[in-house]
């Protein structure tokens, strides 16, 4: 059986800060930014964080499969939101995966994803099933910095395993070296980066082209038989130059979404990959590289199971499913890069019992209520009654998931006494097709989409709150119109 | 069914505080404003008292836990005082107690208290709290203004009725409400609005602007209580009985099950069938002379005065825009300015309303004394939210009415 992808999916933050914003703001201070104020870039939601944007990632990747063959969630990232409990684990918790699951994360490198990569196929080749890969990455950057520029904000996932691949994994190569073009220290929240022209000449044009030659010559495939070169650096040019060095052909260079996504750290290398899936025939080869600390060479070849592969959003569904974003006054305040006066209101304490939430986590973070054994009657949470006034019955209720139904809106407020980091803060109750309903906080409503009782309305892993003074987060679902799912939307809604 | 509370317990006297910003008092000195009132006007000794109750919902914020600050604020002479909370409606839960231990025959006399200081929050509006550790994990981040603006748009849904419609309906309550708070002596907000203001006021949670919001005050009401008999012993006449006292707490169908639709209280359609039963009453439209309903929003009032069965389902908004309810309405509510201008403490409001129809069922309401002689008088206090609450209701009314 042949090892490889077995399946995709991507996630992309559908807000888009435009780049001239920036500049617009800070030019005065740093006119060198205009050379970088072209196109959009993603920026997280303040309710979005790496582990966030993987489940969004995963849920795209899984979609339509059976998650429990799944054996192992590995997940990569520079910029997860906690340095000791698993961030996987969080993410297997809340793709409601089994229990008898290996959880692990891959950091502090921007070649945690490509070697992440690697390792998950690696570590794939034994397993008793398919290994879930997931790359997020949502970095905090300075304002007026170059980096605050070019990055992005997404997630990519992988299945990988034996079987019927749609991609097959023809090997890899790592180059090492310490070459520290820019670091994070533990405890800094910021990149701090050493001259470009540095990091190109030294870096990219000597150590990417060893790791490619080394990767061909170990599998034995032709440069110029190289489909798609995947190579996620923000920098220009530089794909093409290293194409010219290693005999690719121009032809291959893949676009590093620069101009529409911006370049996501450790899961670029996996967004372009997914990228570069979306579109491949079979036969197609794909290399995709990570540079940091060295570099990763991969190589993939479609297989003609790729063409059977149900449709999901990935990475170009979440490129189309945007919203130009020129509020670069709200990115500053969520990411703390101006300090504003939130008002009393903010200083409610937001500690979470971890016994509360451990024992509650079915519910939490796994999106877990009741269904009675009785009556039928669906309802969230899960409780020792049922909810149905006809039925009562007592101890009926079995596990019934939640998180991937849909739902309709039965009634909504924008909230502006509440406190939100993003005021305002919209919620409502949501009534899910098959029975149960939630009152629940609403996340990426755009303001000029008007809310209708009765529209399409999904759920999305979200940070709840976060608590500033212990550095914990909680998560829970939102719910967000479907988009997708509008024209089925009954006449009652009309107004 | 149990023969009711009807006619068994009178009102010995009744006291409410200055409602509004009282910078300069602490919740005992509210208290000790109503008590002296109460206490004069039922003409009794304090020692006469035999049990108390203390209604008050958000004590971390004034008075702490437990009955005893009631019993300090008043020095009782160590008498059996119970502290009761439930949302909003803790003030009539206090009513409740002392009620039944009166018509029990646990009690001759009994007094309750609602009080509430809320203005030391530092910000205007409800203090914003946690919800419990297991609630706080998956509840929304709900204000009281966002959970009752909700009902808008399930009831336009549900109706079909034009969003300015609908806000203009809003904004009449809460110009109708301002009226009545003028005339109104112990009133919190005593300042006339008209409908453009309502309208063009800042949105605190869609629909809902500043002015559809009720005021977040200081404040305190006490009752007295006793049986007729013992009132009539003590040379009172004309009493004003307690004709029915209902409450109905929701089980969690509207928040989890999908037959509600959220333009309606659950609740007080219960609630309420049950209270006009206790009291006789088979026409409430006609029969009931005054409504304090719970005004917290003025799309709350609108829907409950459907809910309470005087405005036909969907047709509220034509009996507000009538003039209905308005103070020379066919059935004045709030015409004491309710919860919006009298003000909302919370622990008091419950008995704030009973005290109006004391006042005006006795027809010693001053400049807003309805003229047409009121017979029954009917309070709707409301604790939570549209999809999670207690209804509690009572009526008063003149002894054999």
């Amino acid at each position: 059986m042949d090892l490889g992808i077995l399946a995709f999916g991507g996630y992309l933050p559908q807000s888009r800060l435009q780049r001239a914003e920036i500049s617009k703001m800070h030019g005065w201070y740093n006119p060198g930014l205009k050379g970088l104020a072209k196109g959009e870039r993603t920026i997280a939601n303040w309710d979005e964080d790496a582990i966030t944007m993987a489940v969004e990632a995963s849920r795209d990747c899984l979609a339509g499969l059976d998650r429990s063959e799944i054996s192992a969630v590995f997940m990569a990232s520079t910029s997860f939101p906690f340095d000791d409990r698993q961030n996987a684990g969080v993410v297997a918790d809340a793709l409601n995966l089994k229990s008898q699951l290996m959880t692990l994360d891959l950091a502090a490198s921007q070649r945690a994803g490509s070697s992440g990569l690697s390792v998950a196929l690696q570590a794939a080749s034994g397993a008793e099933g398919p290994i879930l890969f997931a790359a997020s990455e949502q970095r905090k950057t300075k304002a007026a910095s170059p980096q605050e520029m070019t990055y992005g904000d997404g997630a990519a996932a992988v299945l990988v395993g034996k079987g019927e691949v749609i991609a097959k994994f023809i090997g890899s190569h790592t180059v090492f070296a310490d070459f520290v073009d820019h670091f994070r220290g533990s405890g800094h929240a910021y990149d701090y980066a050493w001259e470009e022209r540095w990091l190109r000449d030294e870096g990219y044009l000597k150590i990417v082209p060893d790791a490619i030659k080394a990767v061909l010559d170990k599998t034995g495939i032709t440069a110029s038989d190289i489909t798609t070169f995947c190579f996620p650096a923000a920098m220009k040019r530089v794909a093409s130059m290293l194409a010219k060095k290693a005999g690719l052909a121009d032809e291959a260079v893949a676009d590093n979404l620069q101009a529409t996504c911006g370049e996501a750290g450790a899961a670029h290398p996996v967004i372009m990959l997914v990228h570069a899936l979306e579109t491949a025939r079979p036969g197609d080869k794909i290399l995709v590289t990570g540079f940091g600390q060295g570099c990763d060479a991969l190589i993939f070849e479609a297989t003609d199971a790729i063409e059977k592969l149900a449709p999901r959003t990935a990475v170009s569904g979440h490129l189309a499913r945007r919203r130009a974003d020129t509020n670069y006054a709200r990115f500053l305040t969520v990411n703390g890069l101006v300090t504003m006066e939130e008002g009393i209101r903010a200083e409610v304490d937001k500690q979470t019992g971890l016994s509360t939430h451990y024992r509650n986590r079915d519910m939490a973070q796994r999106m877990i209520g009741g269904g009675c054994t009785e009556c039928g009657t669906l309802q969230f949470p899960k409780s020792n009654v049922c909810v149905n006034p006809n039925c009562g019955a007592i101890g009926t209720q079995e596990d019934h998931p939640f998180a991937d139904k849909k739902a309709r809106l039965n009634s909504f407020t924008a909230d502006r006494l509440t406190f939100s980091p993003d005021p305002p803060a919209y919620y409502g109750m949501i009534q899910f097709e098959d029975g149960g309903r939630l009152m629940a906080d609403f996340t990426d409503i755009d303001p000029d989409q008007e809310l209708a009782v009765g529209m399409s309305m999904k759920l999305m892993f979200r940070v709840k709150d976060y608590d500033k003074n212990r550095g914990f987060r909680r998560y829970f679902w939102k719910a967000t119109p479907d988009n997708d799912d509008q024209v089925s939307a009954p006449a009652e809604a009309a107004e | 069914m149990a023969s009711g509370i009807r006619d068994k317990v009178a009102i010995l006297g009744m006291g409410c505080s200055q409602f509004g910003e009282r910078w300069s008092d602490n919740a005992e000195d509210l208290m000790i404003e109503a008590f002296t009132e109460a206490l004069a006007d039922a003409g009794i000794e304090k020692n006469q008292i035999d049990a108390a109750w203390l209604g008050t919902a958000i004590e971390e914020q004034h008075v702490g836990k437990s009955a005893v600050p009631l019993s300090m604020a008043l020095r009782l002479p160590n008498i059996p005082v119970t502290r009761v909370e439930n949302y909003c409606a803790s003030g009539s839960e206090a009513f409740r107690g002392a009620v039944y231990a009166v018509a029990a025959g646990a009690a001759d006399i009994a007094l309750a208290l609602g009080v509430e200081k809320l203005k030391d929050t530092g910000y205007g509006g409800l203090p914003q709290r946690n919800r419990g550790s297991v609630n706080d994990l998956f509840w929304a981040n709900v204000s009281a203004p966002g959970s009752f603006a909700q009902l808008a748009s399930a009831y336009r849904a549900k109706h079909g009725i034009d969003a300015g419609d609908l806000k203009r309906a809003m904004a009449h309550i809460s110009v109708k409400s301002h009226d009545n708070g003028a005339r109104n002596p112990k009133a919190h907000l005593r300042n006339r609005i008209d409908e453009d203001k309502v309208l063009n006021a800042p949105m605190i949670a869609e629909p809902l602007g500043l002015f559809d919001c009720c005021g977040v005050s200081d404040g305190s009401a006490c009752a007295i209580v006793t049986t007729p008999e013992i009132a009539k012993s003590l040379g009172k006449h004309d009493l004003i009985t307690v004709k029915a006292l209902q409450l109905a707490a929701s089980n969690g169908l509207e928040a989890q099950h999908n037959s509600w639709d959220g333009s309606h209280f659950v609740t007080t359609r219960k609630c309420a069938e049950r209270a006009y039963k206790e009291a006789g009453i088979t026409n409430p439209r006609d029969q009931i002379s005054l409504f304090e309903v719970h005004d917290c929003f003025s799309i709350t009032e609108l829907v409950t005065m459907e809910d309470l069965f005087i405005s036909p389902e969907g047709r509220a908004v034509k009996d507000i825009m009538d003039g209905f309810y308005d103070a020379d309405g066919k059935v004045p509510c709030q015409i004491d300015g309710g919860l919006k201008c009298f003000g909302h403490p919370i622990g008091a409001s419950g008995l704030r309303m009973i005290y109006e129809m004391y006042l005006q069922l006795q027809g010693r309401a001053g400049d807003r004394q309805r003229k047409e002689e009121p017979v029954f008088g009917m309070t709707h206090n409301l604790g939570g939210f549209p999809h999670q609450n207690v209804c509690s209701l009572a009526i008063v009314g003149k002894m054999g009415a």
